[in-house]
């Protein structure tokens, strides 16, 4: 990691460390501790697909299966065999990580919009299996009673402690991905971004690097899904329905697909966003696909990459004024 | 004196001015949540919910408030999501500080909310139809249910269908918890009435064609179909029903009881067999009915204000606001008060027929709650035994 | 008797998956159009069925059109909403790559979906059949008129479009612009033009589709979403960019869908042809009659 990352990612974990003291000095603003919750968990699923799409330039519109995977195995092993939560989560990530394997291996051979179809016909296959499967999933009902992560004998239920338990698994994501990014892996992804065939002549193993981050995307959507049960205590099928898959691809792409603190960024928007539109009612669907529309069209960097241009030219402003002196 | 006078009358204004703010500072709402699915899948159930909510709200206001006290609806949309109706809980609970929550609309949704309720300890009166969202009752203490459970319809068209020699059924459900907790039940209580289901498939609630299925359920020995869903596909199975031309009696789950559904399915409906709540066949209610009064008065002023057909999900939404008032008016803005006077309630009478609540039972309804109708001349007609 | 029973039954399975599969040919064709002139998948492809059929609805019930103006009507809006996405959506983007295309055609879908929730509500809609009447009786089983005019309509419509395509000069012209823009540009045609009639014809066959089902299936605004996927799915299946792979891949679907309720059970009808569909994309991708000509992916 670069100072000016290892800076960055400090500074933000100052910032998510202090945040919910702020939001709590008035009762306007506590709820939104609990926002930033679905904050955390909607930014470690983001950073997977943010990985995959921005630097291997893939695409999935089957990320929801992978967060449906690790909240069912998560609940599934707590409640029906009484497994320990923790045990339950890593359980949930390892076999995401070995669907995502053996998925991936067939379906990162294709391309474009076969790859779209391939990814979006796996999610809905999945939530097929997570309706029908009634003695296992308990069916369209869901089943609740999840117990929560406890650290110490002491369980993590408040909105104030999993702020921290969620935001901590999303700081070492973010570091996770950034790291990801920044490795010779990560260089070998962006080739990938740019053209199979010049990466493959470079000696990288292509199909193998894109399988790898795949799995990487989905052991992330796991966690999220993980935490997510553990959370809510309760799941049910329509929470992992292609809908949220088509959710976790704006919040990238509305964040900022260049980078993935975008994911973040578009966590954060795609979640406070319906609670300022609370007057629209019926039609927020509406303005968040006008959102989707005007970003793809006029900003294809996000909003992340917006504050970045915009935060580039003020430092430039600044330094020209300081030359003068 | 043009300059006395305004002066005069400045300080009229103020006068009148601070004795207002005053007064409305001892006048301080009492606050209900609502989250209710306006948007989403399960938008037809909270749609007229929310519709019902707010004109509860506006006559309880206008006949004066609450012991003086007006009372603020603070409503929110879970767009059928229940991780949103979590979020949307805790956020009517830690901002808004209401004193109790009204929806959400479907079973998914209720159970998801309920651990935050029970921790919060503030009490719910959810819309779900699921018979789990008040049982089992030593884990529902802050959770109260004013949707009649399925087991209560099934066995009254069990019954029906004995009393008319039908003994051999098919069953066929959407694969969706209103769905699935039908099929549940269904199986669960086939013995007790010694009926044999013969045919019991279930399909996808986008599903837009069951010609198919029911050309299965002709190859079997049924006497007649039970269809349990809700949305379109009730109407989807009438339409080929008829389409097909098939002669067993068709019976719907109580979700078809819509005068919408009549009029979607185009004729195909005739015949169809619905066991009602009785806000759908309002009209049809002798007057001395003991739930006449509120069915009826329910039916006038929704048709009258938004000018669409009264649906029974609404009526949830109107038994469990006046509930709330009455224990308001009875025990104050006090969280657990209104819990203990919610679980005791006796003798209430709603949409849903008339609620007898005890500490062992959260929603306080019988078989009385239903009626059975059938479809005739494009409108409803009870059948008398 | 059990044979009569039995052969009813394969018939009336046969006449549901056609009928259901005519809307999965004519979506997948209107895949095929905008794909093959643009490259591009057009996700909001299953919402032009939807607003073609709320129209109609809407031309037919509530303003009282006769049959053929209120189709014609509901043709020409679309028509017109096709033009309007190209010149307002698609033009402005100036590095179309494939996956901004696919966010702006799924923004598209998300926008045609509000607004149609906007205009129509929640509530599914019926509308008569085109030519009112019991159904009709062959062989053990009961075929509704209406499914003939949804086979007839297709048929029509993929002889419409062989005539356009190998007949009319701009047909020609748009699949000289999907060969080679380059130098479909050097002899004259204006590729933004083909492109925008690309999108014009596959919004009106979306909504053709649309109209004439909605007599079967009724219509409310978010079924978009499913029918896309099918129709995309047949469009792969056929072979991305063939007419008549995707026609018959179509039919196939839905023959296979309806079979699967028959003999299986609805529940597991759509994760059969999903599965059939990723099978044929990890094995076949250039699609079942394909011969790998298609490199557009």
């Amino acid at each position: 990691m670069t100072t000016n990352t290892a800076l960055k990612v400090s500074s933000f974990t100052v910032f998510i460390m202090i945040l919910p003291w702020v939001l709590n000095l008035s009762s306007a603003t506590a709820y939104y501790v609990d926002v930033m919750i679905f904050v955390a968990i909607h930014s470690i699923i983001g950073c997977g697909l943010s990985l995959l799409l921005g630097y291997a330039g893939q695409i999935s519109l089957g990320q929801a299966a992978f967060y449906g995977i690790g909240a069912y195995t998560s609940g599934i092993l707590t409640v029906r065999m009484d497994v320990n939560p923790w045990f339950a989560m890593a359980a949930g990530i390892f076999v995401a990580s070995a669907i995502a394997t053996a998925i991936g291996i067939p379906t990162l051979r294709l391309r474009g919009h076969y790859l779209a179809m391939a990814t979006l016909g796996f999610g809905m296959i999945v939530f097929i299996v997570f309706n029908e499967y009634i003695a296992l999933t308990g069916g369209p009902s869901g089943f609740g009673n999840i117990p929560p992560l406890s650290l110490m004998g002491h369980p993590i239920e408040s909105s104030f402690s999993f702020y921290y338990l969620s935001w901590l698994a999303a700081i070492i994501v973010l570091t996770a991905s950034l790291n990801i990014v920044n490795s010779r892996p990560g260089r070998a992804l962006r080739s990938i971004h740019d053209s199979d065939k010049a990466s493959a002549s470079l000696g990288i193993n292509v199909a193998m690097a894109k399988v790898k981050i795949f799995v990487v995307s989905g052991a992330f959507g796991a966690l999220a899904g993980s935490l997510y049960a553990h959370y809510l205590t309760f799941v049910n099928p329509p929470a992992f329905d292609v809908f949220f898959s088509l959710k976790v691809l704006m919040i990238v792409v509305i964040g900022g697909i260049g980078s993935v603190w975008g994911a973040v960024f578009g966590a954060a928007l795609l979640n406070f966003l319906p609670e300022w539109l609370v007057f629209l009612h019926d039609f927020d669907v509406l303005a968040y696909g006008i959102i989707l529309l005007l970003v793809v069209m006029f900003s294809p960097q996000g909003i992340y990459g917006l504050l970045a241009g915009a935060a580039g030219y003020f430092f430039k402003f600044i330094r020209k004024e300081s030359d003068h002196d | 004196m043009k300059k006395t006078a305004f002066i005069l009358f400045l300080s009229v204004f103020f006068f009148v001015l601070s004795t207002a703010s005053g007064w409305a500072a001892d006048n301080e709402p009492y606050k209900i949540g609502a989250i209710v699915a306006v948007t989403g899948n399960a938008s037809f159930l909270g749609d007229p919910q929310r519709n019902t909510l707010e004109m509860v709200v506006d006559i309880i206001n206008e006949e004066g408030g609450i012991n003086g006290r007006p009372v603020e609806l603070v409503l929110y949309d879970t767009e059928s999501n229940a991780s949103r109706a979590v979020t949307l809980a805790r956020r009517l609970i830690t901002r808004d500080n209401v004193l109790a929550v009204v929806g959400p609309s479907t079973s998914g949704e209720s159970m998801a909310v309920i651990p935050v309720v029970n921790r919060a300890e503030v009490p719910m009166i959810a819309f779900g139809a699921s018979t789990r969202i008040a049982e089992p009752v030593e884990e529902r203490k802050w959770v109260f249910k004013v949707v009649p459970g399925d087991d209560l319809a099934i066995r009254l068209k069990y019954d029906y269908m004995k009393r008319n020699g039908i003994d051999k059924i098919a069953i066929a459900t959407a694969s969706t918890d209103y769905g699935i907790s039908g099929r549940q039940h269904m199986r669960e209580l086939a013995p007790e009435y010694d009926i044999d289901i013969v045919f019991d498939d279930t399909y996808g609630p986008g599903e837009t064609d069951l010609t198919a299925l029911l050309t299965r359920i002709r190859g079997t020995e049924a006497q007649a179909i039970i269809n349990w869903s809700i949305g379109r596909t009730q109407i989807v199975i009438t339409r080929n029903w008829k389409q097909l031309g098939m002669t067993i009696p068709l019976y719907q789950s109580y979700g078809f009881g819509s005068a919408r559904n009549i009029e979607m399915a185009e004729g195909a409906a005739e015949g169809v067999i619905v066991p009602v709540s009785r806000i759908v066949i309002a009209d049809l209610i002798a007057d001395d009915d003991p739930h006449a009064p509120v069915v009826k008065r329910y039916k006038r002023l929704y048709e009258e204000r938004f000018n669409e057909g009264v649906s029974v999900f609404g009526g949830h939404a109107w038994d469990a606001m006046f509930q709330l008032r009455d224990a308001l008016a009875e025990v104050g803005p006090n969280r657990s008060a209104i819990r203990e006077y919610m679980e005791n309630i006796s003798g209430f009478v709603g949409n849903n027929s008339i609620f007898n609540r005890s500490p062992q039972d959260h929603v306080g309804l019988d078989m009385d709650a239903y009626v059975m109708v059938k479809v005739k001349d494009g409108d409803w007609a009870i059948i008398d035994e | 008797m059990f044979d009569t029973i039995l052969s009813g039954q394969i018939i009336q399975y046969l006449f549901t998956g056609l009928t259901i599969g005519a809307i999965y040919a004519l979506t997948a064709l209107g895949f095929n159009i905008i794909h093959n002139v643009t490259g591009i998948i057009n996700f909001a492809q299953g919402d032009f069925v939807v607003w073609g059929g709320l129209l109609m609805v809407m031309f037919a019930r509530f303003f009282g059109f006769p049959l053929p103006v209120a189709f014609f009507s509901v043709v020409g809006v679309m028509v017109f909403i096709g033009a309007f996405i190209y010149y307002f959506n698609i033009r402005p983007i100036k590095k179309p790559s494939i996956l901004t295309m696919i966010m702006v055609t799924i923004a598209v879908s998300i926008i045609l979906q509000g607004v149609a929730m906007f205009i129509w509500g929640k509530e599914p809609y019926a509308l008569p059949s085109f030519i009112e009447g019991p159904p009709v009786y062959v062989y053990g089983a009961y075929i509704m008129r209406q499914s003939f005019w949804v086979l007839g309509i297709s048929v029509a419509m993929v002889l419409f479009l062989t005539f356009f395509f190998n007949r009319t000069l701009i047909g020609k012209a748009m699949r000289a612009c999907a060969d080679d823009p380059g130098a479909a540009g050097l002899v004259g045609i204006s590729t933004p033009l083909m492109i925008c009639a690309a999108f014009m014809l596959g919004s009106a066959l979306g909504a053709v589709g649309g109209a004439v089902i909605t007599p079967i299936t009724l219509m409310e605004y978010d079924r978009g979403a499913m029918i896309a996927i099918k129709g995309f799915g047949s469009a792969i299946l056929g072979g991305l960019g063939s007419f008549s792979g995707a026609v018959i891949a179509g039919f196939m679907l839905g023959i296979l869908e309806s079979f699967a309720t028959g003999f299986v059970s609805s529940a597991y009808k759509d994760a059969i042809s999903l599965v059939l569909i990723l099978g044929v994309l990890f094995t076949k991708p250039e699609g079942l009659f394909g011969s790998g000509a298609n490199k557009k992916a």
